[in-house]
């Protein structure tokens, strides 16, 4: 029989994916938007989970209230990654310091 | 039994899709592996009975979000394999960072472990998920609603204004020249002599 803790099992896990691929893709800050995604996505799986689990459908409105920030980071994200690609003519995240900071 | 097998095969394709994400050379099919991953959790989510998160995953991130991010990937022209060099360098330390994260929240997960299992007490199944969902959406959380609309809106102008530029050599329509034209000017009366043109 499947449980909450299955659920929650395979969220950590790709949460923790996505956490992994943010360090290995240091330079691809792509490969770092979807690393995001992916860990977003987990969450929204936990939501779910729980949801289901104490059966409130709140979980599942606040998946889609974090589905909507996932798609607006997504965009303005890579918005800002095509006019840093237009300025300098790469993506490497070693290179992003305009600000000095 | 078939939820069963159905979970598992769910599970281990998002895991490992999920895993292909990160780990593929090309970032092409880094997105490709993506939009399998959002498939096998809207697998999940139709599992978890969340039939319009499912639906919503489909739609939102394979239908808009893993395509921006197609579009982006092949429109930037980019040497991807020099991006990649730090990879194996970084790779102990994520590695390790990865397993305690994993096995922070397996001990807690596996701490705060002992209530029933999915099913004791489940959602309403009186009425259909998406009914239920939007009666909950347009009553109490109507204001989130909204301002969650506000927020798209927000990206919307944002990702325009970021990324639009004007450009010199756009022959765009000047309405200010349009209006403040009048007969004189637009037009001249010439008599050509036959068998000669009119110099304009």
């Amino acid at each position: 029989m499947i449980g909450l803790s299955h659920y929650l099992a395979v969220a950590a896990i790709l949460f923790t994916i996505g956490v992994l691929g943010i360090f290995l893709n240091r330079r691809n800050i792509i490969l770092m938007l979807m690393a995001i995604e992916l860990i977003l996505l987990s969450v929204n799986i936990n939501l779910v989970a729980f949801s289901a689990y104490l059966g409130d459908l709140v979980g599942q409105v606040f998946a889609m209230f974090v589905l909507t920030v996932a798609a607006a980071e997504a965009a303005i994200g890579l918005a800002i990654l095509v006019i840093f690609f237009r300025r300098s003519g790469s993506i490497a995240v070693d290179d992003v310091n305009r600000m000095h900071g | 039994m078939i939820a069963t097998i159905a979970f598992y095969l769910f599970a281990s394709l998002t895991v490992l899709s999920a895993l292909l994400v990160i780990f593929a050379r090309n970032p092409v099919h880094s997105v490709l592996w993506l939009i399998v991953a959002f498939f096998n959790a809207a697998g999940l989510m139709l599992l978890l009975g969340a039939e319009f998160i499912a639906i919503l995953l489909i739609l939102v991130y394979v239908g808009a979000v893993a395509v921006l991010f197609l579009f982006i990937v092949m429109m930037l022209d980019i040497d991807f394999a020099k991006l990649r060099s730090g990879f194996t360098a970084n790779l102990p330390f994520g590695l390790l960072i990865a397993l305690v994260l994993l096995a922070e929240i397996v001990i807690a997960v596996t701490a705060s472990r002992s209530g029933p299992i999915i099913g004791d007490k489940p959602v309403d199944t009186a009425q259909p998920n998406i009914i239920a969902f939007g009666d909950l959406l347009f009553s109490r959380y109507l204001v989130p609603f909204e301002l969650s609309g506000l927020i798209l809106l927000v990206a919307m102008i944002g990702a325009i204004v970021l990324t639009h530029r004007s450009r010199g050599d756009a022959r765009g329509q000047n309405i200010h020249r349009q209006v403040n034209r009048d007969p004189e000017e637009a037009i001249r009366l010439t008599q050509p002599e036959s068998g000669k043109g009119v110099e304009l």
